[in-house]
């Protein structure tokens, strides 16, 4: 064992764990209970660090040819050393907030922190436990490893579960409406899951994945090496299901997590449209919100009876037509200018549009047309039968959010395999060589903006009718980044990253203006989007779910090659001898 | 009339004249190998040729019209494709797309063409895949079957080479430009690929202008030999003339104990 490593790990514990409890992480989590009543979420945070850590550090790194140190004790040890470095310098970090007063510069430094940080206990006490907390949670970390992997991979499975129905307690409750029964096994009065739950969960899941170990990659194993015909089936019968899923859930689900949806539908409409301009032509649009404000307000206008100056009162649709319009306007106006742009250049250049666009609509001299600050109010909801829906109603209003992204995604998987997006990939991998190769790349980077701006305009004018106001606070740079967080997140140039991306990030910790599902996180919702962004693009910069195209390909290349060395029984050097499809 | 006509052709960077008034032309059906010492201009010559690089003077008249200042995709919509010295292929997308690309100039559906899926688009798609596998059948079975929807950057050196000609035959143009095609590979590679760019005239039609500095090869394919040395046109003629030619010997292959043509 590396005493001077433990140490080092230590001391990053000790750093991290004080950090979380300054910044009023703990105090803030502890509001939610995970499993009632012996676990909060913010002890699950502070004490998640020191067995993430000593989890990693017992991690070793096999190179080909160098002898590695089985796990053994040592990592017990280890573990140990990072729990007590840790929790020692946190329970002294306590000590210092509980002498000194530091509330007037941070506000999170004191009283509420520190009780919390010592479990309501005397201040000596509490410090003992918060070391001995750090200690076992640690050696956990480094014993883990001494576990054998199927049945680490399964308790880990176990795990998750718990946690993703503690998390995801709203939705659970409304699906199980019909069944009050259910709920209240599962969830305890005031929140969270009760102990006997939790045990039922990790158990049942830990031993279903224990069981069917590997099931999923056999499943797709067979699913590949069938030819077209046969993966048809499957794939439909996959279609189908998610369109009922789709169809019937709203239903199910109540109103405020239908809310939620519709706010994840609409950044999946504009992660899918910035994923058509970054993703697959390769263009770093940083400016991105500006063509949802011009969706936004162009709506507003042409529908609201409060429009300043001139409201013609259109319905909803006609006026989706004029936005259409007025969208690909601005994706010219904004493509023409930076057509000759590349990579950080053009990034900048949008990043000004954006905020032009915003800085416009503020000002007094358009203040006649768009209301300036206070925006346009009284928009109506969508028009339909006669009837007028809104956000009021969130279960009928996600429809029209379904449908549209339904759109946006048929539009993204047409245009990937078809002429223009071939295009769009040639001018994303070389932009020169693409021209060389015919392809026009200023018509080519045009289309694309105007794409990924009419995509964003549906989702403006959703938003307008589903708040029915417009203000311009709305539009700033922080959606723009937001939205390109979610395209990197989910997997540049995958569609299903990009949706899984928005249901992530949008839906679990909250988009710039609403909460997501965990109320709690809203205060730190840029710290761990900043967090969640800096592990992505160290661990897995290829997005959640890498472009499909790609590992498709990959995958493929694995198989084929398999068949050829069956076929030969031997290794040759010349690759070009005829292969086996 | 000849297919491509260039007069004093001049191409500056910054104090280093690349080109200095290059007179050059050639036929349809004519197969003419470029040579020179490194750095003798050949592939700025190609790159203003193929557009990347305006020129500072002179005129390139192909099949009648003046394409000095013109886009690079515009030139190959005329009909010069080329490829590179260090290959550039779109490593990411697979063989076949790679190929299917080059067919953006002849082809027309657009972004609401591909949304709604027309009938149109369908079969000009369908046409844009059957071409492009005509082109690489061209290569046997080396980029064919199970190599369709492979990645580029796991081809083969050889293979992407092949794979760029390709892609340039399958711009339909009528002028090819071949920068170093053999380099890097092994001689019966060098061989194979000979052949091909004999080929490339006598069953598809071609017109081929390649730098080469393997001799063997500009000795087997070439009708005409082109030698540039400091931006300025030396000689040119048949191979040998040019291997006799007592100034391309001292420019370009030093003295003649150390000839490498071994002729």
């Amino acid at each position: 064992m590396n005493l001077r490593k433990g140490v080092n790990r230590g001391l990053i514990t000790g750093l991290a764990m004080s950090f979380v409890g300054g910044i009023g992480m703990v105090t803030t989590f502890n509001n939610k209970l995970l499993i009632d009543p012996i676990l909060t979420m913010g002890y699950a945070v502070l004490f998640g660090i020191p067995f993430v850590i000593a989890l990693i550090s017992t991690k070793r790194v096999v190179l080909e040819g160098v002898e590695v140190e089985p796990h053994g004790a040592g990592d017990v040890l280890f573990g140990a050393v990072i729990g007590l470095v840790g929790g020692v310098m946190t329970a002294l970090y306590v000590l210092l907030i509980n002498a000194v007063d530091l509330t007037e510069t941070f506000p999170n430094m004191g009283p509420p922190t520190v009780q919390e940080m010592t479990f309501h206990q005397d201040l000596y006490v509490g410090m003992g436990l918060l070391v001995l907390g750090t200690v076992v949670a640690a050696t956990i970390g480094g014993t883990v490893r001494l576990i054998p992997e199927r049945v680490r991979q399964s308790l880990a499975q176990g795990l998750l579960w718990v946690l993703a129905f503690a998390f995801l307690e709203l939705i659970v409750e409304d699906i199980f409406e019909f069944a009050k029964v259910v709920t209240q096994f599962i969830y305890a009065q005031n929140g969270g899951l009760t102990v006997a739950s939790a045990t039922v969960i990790f158990i049942v899941s830990a031993a279903l994945a224990y069981r069917f170990r590997g099931g999923a990659s056999v499943l797709r194993q067979r699913l590949v090496g069938t030819d077209e015909r046969g993966r048809s089936f499957p794939t439909k019968l996959a279609l189908l299901l998610i369109g009922v899923g789709v169809v019937v859930l709203p239903m199910v689900l109540g109103g405020v997590v239908n809310e939620l949806l519709i706010n994840v539908s609409l950044f999946m409409l504009m992660g899918l449209g910035l994923n058509i301009v970054i993703g697959m032509a390769g263009l770093l649009d940083l400016g991105y919100v500006a063509f949802f404000a011009v969706g936004a307000y162009t709506t507003a206008v042409l529908t609201a009876a409060q429009s300043p100056t001139w409201n013609p009162e259109l319905g909803w649709w006609g006026a989706l037509a004029v936005t259409m319009v007025m969208a690909v306007i601005a994706g010219i106006m904004v493509g023409t200018p930076v057509i000759r742009m590349r990579g950080d250049y053009l990034a900048i250049v949008t990043l000004g549009f954006g905020e032009i666009v915003r800085i416009l609509l503020l000002s007094d001299w358009l203040k006649p047309y768009f209301g300036g600050a206070q925006g346009i109010r009284g928009i109506p909801g969508i028009n339909i039968f006669g009837q007028r829906i809104s956000g009021v109603d969130p279960q009928l209003f996600i429809y029209f959010c379904i449908f549209f992204v339904g759109i946006a995604v048929l539009v993204s998987y047409r245009l990937l395999y078809s002429r223009v997006g071939r295009a769009w990939a040639a001018m994303r991998e070389d932009e020169d060589v693409a021209e060389a190769t015919g392809v026009g790349t200023v018509g080519a980077k045009l289309l694309a903006f105007v794409t990924g701006a009419v995509l964003a305009s549906f989702a403006g004018a959703l938003m307008s009718a589903k708040i029915g106001t417009v203000f311009t606070n709305s539009f700033d740079v922080l959606v723009s980044i937001i939205i390109l967080v979610v395209v990197i997140v989910g997997g540049m140039g995958s569609i299903p990253g990009v949706m899984v991306g928005a249901l992530v990030l949008i839906g679990v910790l909250g988009g710039p203006r609403s909460p997501g599902l965990l109320a709690e996180f809203s205060q730190y919702k840029l710290l761990i989007y900043g967090m969640i962004l800096i592990v992505m693009m160290l661990k897995r910069p290829e997005g959640l779910i890498p472009s499909a195209r790609r590992s498709r390909e990959l995958h493929h290349e694995e198989l084929t090659q398999d068949a050829w060395l069956d076929k030969k029984g031997q290794f040759s050097t010349d690759q070009a001898e005829e292969v086996p499809v | 009339m000849a297919l491509l006509e260039i007069t004093g052709l001049e191409k500056v960077f910054g104090g280093i004249k690349a080109l200095q008034g290059v007179d050059f032309s050639i036929d349809e059906g004519e197969i003419v190998s470029v040579i020179g010492p490194n750095g003798a201009g050949k592939t700025s010559f190609f790159n203003v040729i193929s557009g990347m690089f305006p020129p500072d003077g002179g005129s390139i008249v192909f099949d009648g019209d003046n394409l000095a200042g013109h886009e690079p995709n515009e030139i190959t919509a005329r009909g010069i494709a080329r490829t590179f010295q260090n290959v550039r292929l779109f490593p990411n997308m697979t063989v076949l797309e790679n190929v299917m690309v080059a067919q953006h100039c002849r082809t027309k559906s657009g972004l609401i063409g591909s949304v709604l899926r027309t009938p149109r688009q369908r079969a000009e798609e369908r046409m844009i895949e059957e071409k492009a596998k005509n082109v690489l059948a061209f290569f046997g079975t080396r980029l064919a079957g199970y190599r369709y929807d492979q990645p580029a950057f796991v081809l083969s050196y050889a293979n992407r080479r092949r794979l760029e000609i390709a892609r340039a035959m399958a711009t339909e143009a009528r002028l090819l430009l071949l920068d170093e095609p053999t380099a890097g590979m092994n001689p019966r590679e060098t061989i194979e690929l000979t052949e091909l760019i004999g080929k490339l005239r006598s069953e598809r039609g071609f017109t081929v202008v390649l730098i080469e500095h393997d001799m063997k090869v500009v000795r087997d394919v070439s009708d005409r030999v082109v030698v540039l040395d400091h931006g300025v046109k030396l000689a040119e003629g048949s191979y040998a003339e040019i291997s006799s030619n007592e100034q391309v010997i001292e420019a370009y292959l030093g003295r003649p104990a150390e000839s490498e043509t071994g002729e």
